[in-house]
């Protein structure tokens, strides 16, 4: 019955031969070739300097032969084994710290009727932006034991003899790391809080919880998962960070996992030691990034039913005031102090003098932008490795994001795999690996540009990578194929079709990682050569000669190239571009 | 011979076919609808033939020259098809202009023909007047234009639609049924359209391919469609019908209750039919009701009672049952023929319009 139920088809006009060699050939797709390009970038990229940091921790310096003894020396002196807890002790307390000043400020912006909310975007966008070590730099200016204003004042207020605060101490170190990174917390918390629709509290409320008892009881344990998440993200950030523990930790005799890093750096250079003694902050990283991701991956716990209730804001009436002043205060201490004192520093003869009239100079500005050998040669070399390496990161990304999404290639999960992995390698473990593979022969990178384009292109590839997922994955491939079947080849219509449809958004991450690149300090320390000198390794090294007027200077004109980048990028790609959730 | 032909196409995703060894030729200017339930493989078929997915096993042949089997597809800029998609994908960084003469401008035409067709084509589908706008700009069925107006400016040798109406309300879905059906009148182009909704198909197609868990289960003209499906899920799914069990016997089709004439229904039950069980399709609308007996001419009149109803507005609804018998048939009556529930009325069939089904 059914084979009458069809038309009866025609006898086929050609032999069914399956088509002949050419036009086999003629129907390849060039995607192929492209997967083993991308292979190939990915493991050089980021496979090659992990497996090298892996083999020279088991190597002999001379002879290359295998050996345990530089796990011995990196774990077999008191001072190493404190610096680890140091590390830990370090991260933990700012992670606090960072959760007490961040978690308010979130509740406060997205489910309250507090004033001002404009102004603490502005306050967490500014955190976000500062490069750490300014904000350590300025906070020098703030709570040096002597000369630091706010003892300055401090003393000329009661009389005291002691300092008020102390910046060179754990607690001060803590402090002004987080800081930084509370925004961290900020975007995670503030997020979740977004999804909780205001039925979940009505349905408290109606049983009697009061707004009290209903923020404590509901809102803030379905915020649960963010906020583990955030305080895993500052711990881990702040383990990793060498800006901020080298400026203030070092001439506090503080030493922690990183300075320890960078010790074993100066001359002579032991690499092998250093890459034993980086597997404790790998290690600890890719755990926590997995426990993370467990937390946050859970569902049902996450509340995910915002969208389509209500939203209100909780009426705080004068109390909202007190939140204000909690963000405002935040704010101060995070951004508009350390960067103001920083400013009147650059344009000060002496510093200490603070704001008058016989204390005003440029000449910090023009010793850096005249006179120095090379201050004008950092910030040139800054602009462009950061451009090389955003356009080489954003390039690989989108390639990889396209080849993924559209399932072209089989295994493009493994290419989407390798641009993550970067995210749980901390740059300084990173920039460790690139110099035992990268830095001596066959490749001898070492000094140049190429060496720390390349450890920057892999140190933000995720950054790029999740940019373009969510670029290429927003994109209808309806769009491509109605190019396609009108007669463009698959090249054709992403040049002429998904390119441009994916400009804005493509720009936006090419910024994000222009900016992160630009002020990268911990990779940049270890791999830089004499006259490849970014602007954060010559503020490091002019931190370390003492002169705050010009250094104050020199961050002056990072701090308004950062700003001038952000500006373009809020212009172009939106008010929240560097905020984003990823 | 047949602009298009597909031979035992077959599509399977790991261990799941979602096309199975579907046959089906399209002759030059044909207008063809893959009519079916979602998930029935209608538009993975589509794809295919626009060279989108390589099949699993099986052919596509145009113009007799083989342009997929597996292993070896043409791409689908190759092809000189076009087509409309469900999200319309009309690309919002071009101009309504720009988008339709877009295929014309890779065609490497002349610049005055380029402008000269797109503006033909434009005036055709009514949106000369927003040539110069962006499709943000555009309402949902002035974007459908535009799609439109884009796939067929080439003169693609086969259009392809992709459920293209169904993102619009439902008057501009009527509306541009016709508008679709008035476009192919005028410029003839083999059309390969897909939807899951009977009457779009119905007021579109030249013929339609009802498919089913990837297979087809029939192609036939939409008015044959209906009056003669010939497998239960044709009958079932294309309008209402009831469908009746029975037996054929001696000449008679016996039912629970009553029987008919074989005769009368002598071109659709085969010749041999010995002592089997048969299926009967009767449509609502091709039953009337009588209060008192009519004059059957020949016709199987049954007596029955109302058993419910239900009042459409257009028509009423009448569940009957015919006398001694457990089976329940709905009748559709126009809305001024008001019987009661539990009424006792004279049921009348039409054999013309009772089809036998597998």
């Amino acid at each position: 019955m059914r084979a009458d139920s069809v038309t009866a088809l025609p006898k086929p006009a050609t032999p069914a031969r399956a088509g002949g060699l050419l036009d086999r050939l003629r129907n390849i797709e060039p995607v192929s070739l492209l997967w083993v390009v991308l292979i190939a970038a990915l493991l050089f990229l980021v496979a090659a300097p992990l497996i090298k940091l892996f083999t020279v921790s088991f190597q002999a310096q001379e002879t290359g032969a295998f050996t345990l003894s530089n796990y011995a020396t990196a774990y077999g002196r008191q001072r190493y084994l404190d610096a680890l807890v140091n590390s830990l002790t370090l991260g933990l307390l700012s992670a606090v710290i960072a959760i007490v000043l961040a978690v308010p400020m979130a509740w406060a912006v997205s489910r309250t009727d507090m004033p001002g909310k404009g102004l603490t975007w502005g306050a967490v966008l500014g955190a976000f932006v500062v490069p750490p070590y300014l904000g350590a730099i300025g906070w020098i200016l703030l709570a040096g034991p002597n000369s630091g204003f706010i003892n300055q004042a401090w003393r000329a207020l009661t009389g005291a003899e002691e300092p008020l605060v102390n910046v060179y101490s754990f607690p001060g170190l803590a402090l002004v790391i987080a800081l930084h990174s509370f925004p961290l917390v900020f975007i995670l918390v503030k997020a979740a809080l977004d999804l909780i629709s205001s039925e979940m509290e009505d349905a408290a409320n109606i049983m009697g919880a009061g707004p009290w008892t209903t923020m404590r009881r509901v809102t803030l344990p379905l915020a649960w998962p963010a906020i583990l998440g955030g305080f895993i993200l500052v711990f881990l950030e702040t383990i990793a960070l060498f800006g901020t523990p080298a400026i203030i930790g070092i001439p506090a005799r503080i030493n922690v996992v990183t300075t320890q890093l960078w010790q074993f750096f100066e001359y002579p250079v032991r690499v092998e030691v250093a890459a034993a003694y980086a597997m404790p902050l790998l290690l600890v990283t890719v755990g926590l990034i997995a426990v993370q991701k467990l937390i946050l991956g859970r569902k049902g716990f996450v509340s995910q039913t915002g969208k389509g209730g209500e939203r209100r804001m909780v009426k705080l009436g004068p109390f909202r005031w007190v939140l204000f002043a909690w963000c405002a205060g935040v704010g101060a201490l995070a951004v508009v102090m350390p960067v103001l004192v920083l400013v009147q520093a650059s344009f000060a003869k002496a510093w200490g003098r603070g704001l008058a009239l016989d204390n005003f100079t440029l000449r910090n500005y023009a010793l850096l932008l005249f006179e120095h050998e090379m201050a004008l040669t950092s910030v040139w070399n800054t602009i462009w490795f950061s451009a090389a390496a955003a356009t080489l990161a954003g390039a690989i990304a989108l390639l990889v994001a396209y080849l993924v999404n559209r399932r072209l290639v089989p295994f493009g999960e493994v290419l989407g795999f390798l641009c993550m992995a970067p995210f749980v390698i901390p740059g300084i473990v990173m920039a460790i690996g690139f110099y035992a593979a990268y830095a001596s022969p066959p490749l001898a990178l070492y000094g140049t540009a190429t060496l720390l384009i390349l450890a920057f292109t892999a140190r933000f590839l995720p950054i790029a990578y999740a940019n373009s997922q969510a670029a290429v994955r927003a994109l209808h491939p309806e769009m491509e194929e109605a190019a396609r079947i009108l007669g463009a080849g698959r090249l054709q219509s992403i040049a002429r079709i998904t390119a441009p449809l994916l400009k804005k958004s493509l720009l936006g991450g090419w910024l994000i990682v222009f900016i992160v690149a630009s002020r990268e300090l911990s990779a940049a320390v270890f791999l830089v050569g004499p006259r490849t000198r970014t602007m954060s390794v010559l503020l490091y090294d002019l931190s370390e000669a003492g002169n705050f007027e010009v250094l104050a200077a020199f961050g002056g004109i990072l701090l308004a190239i950062t700003l001038v980048l952000v500006a373009i990028g809020m212009k172009l790609a939106g008010r929240d571009f560097m905020l984003r959730r990823e | 011979m047949s602009r298009l032909v597909l031979r035992g196409l077959t599509k399977a995703f790991g261990k799941l076919t979602v096309v199975d060894s579907v046959d089906l030729a399209l002759e030059e200017g044909e207008f063809v609808s893959l009519l079916g339930p979602s998930g029935c493989g209608k538009t993975t078929t589509l794809r295919m033939i626009a060279g989108f997915l390589e099949p699993t096993s099986g052919t596509i042949e145009m113009d007799g020259k083989l342009i997929s089997s597996p292993g070896s597809v043409m791409p689908p800029e190759r092809r000189q098809m076009s087509m409309i998609f469900q999200s319309y994908a009309i690309w919002p960084n071009m101009t309504v202009e720009e988008n339709v003469s877009f295929g014309l401008k890779l065609r490497k035409l002349p610049s005055e023909e380029v402008r000269r067709r797109t503006a033909e084509i434009l005036e055709i589908v009514q949106m000369s007047h927003l040539a110069g706008r962006y499709p943000a700009e555009l309402s949902g069925g002035q974007q459908q234009r535009v799609a439109l107006a884009r796939a067929i400016v080439v003169k693609p040798s086969v259009l392809l639609l992709d459920e293209p109406l169904s993102n619009l309300d439902a008057n501009l879905r009527e509306e541009m049924r016709f508008e679709i059906r008035r476009l192919h009148d005028e410029f003839r182009i083999t059309t390969v359209y897909v939807t899951h909704d009977q009457a779009e198909a119905m007021a579109t197609s030249d013929r339609i391919a009802v498919m089913n868990a990837g297979r087809i289960e029939q192609v036939d003209v939409p008015h044959l469609l209906y009056t003669r499906p010939r497998t239960r899920f044709v009958a079932g799914f294309i309008g209402r019908t009831n469908l009746v069990e029975g037996r054929l016997a001696a000449g008679e089709i016996a039912f629970d209750g009553f029987a008919l004439k074989a005769a009368q229904l002598a071109d659709r039950v085969p010749v041999e039919a010995g002592n089997r069980p048969i299926l009967l399709s009767i449509r609502p609308q091709s039953m009337m009701l009588h209060r008192t007996p009519p004059d059957a001419n020949g016709r199987p009149v049954l007596p029955a009672m109302v058993a419910e109803r239900v009042y459409l507005g257009e028509s009423w609804d009448y569940v009957v049952r015919p006398r001694d018998s457990g089976l329940r048939l709905r009748v559709a009556a126009p809305p001024l023929q008001v019987h009661e529930v539990g009424e006792s009325v004279w049921l009348e069939m039409d054999p013309h319009q009772i089809a036998v089904v597998d």
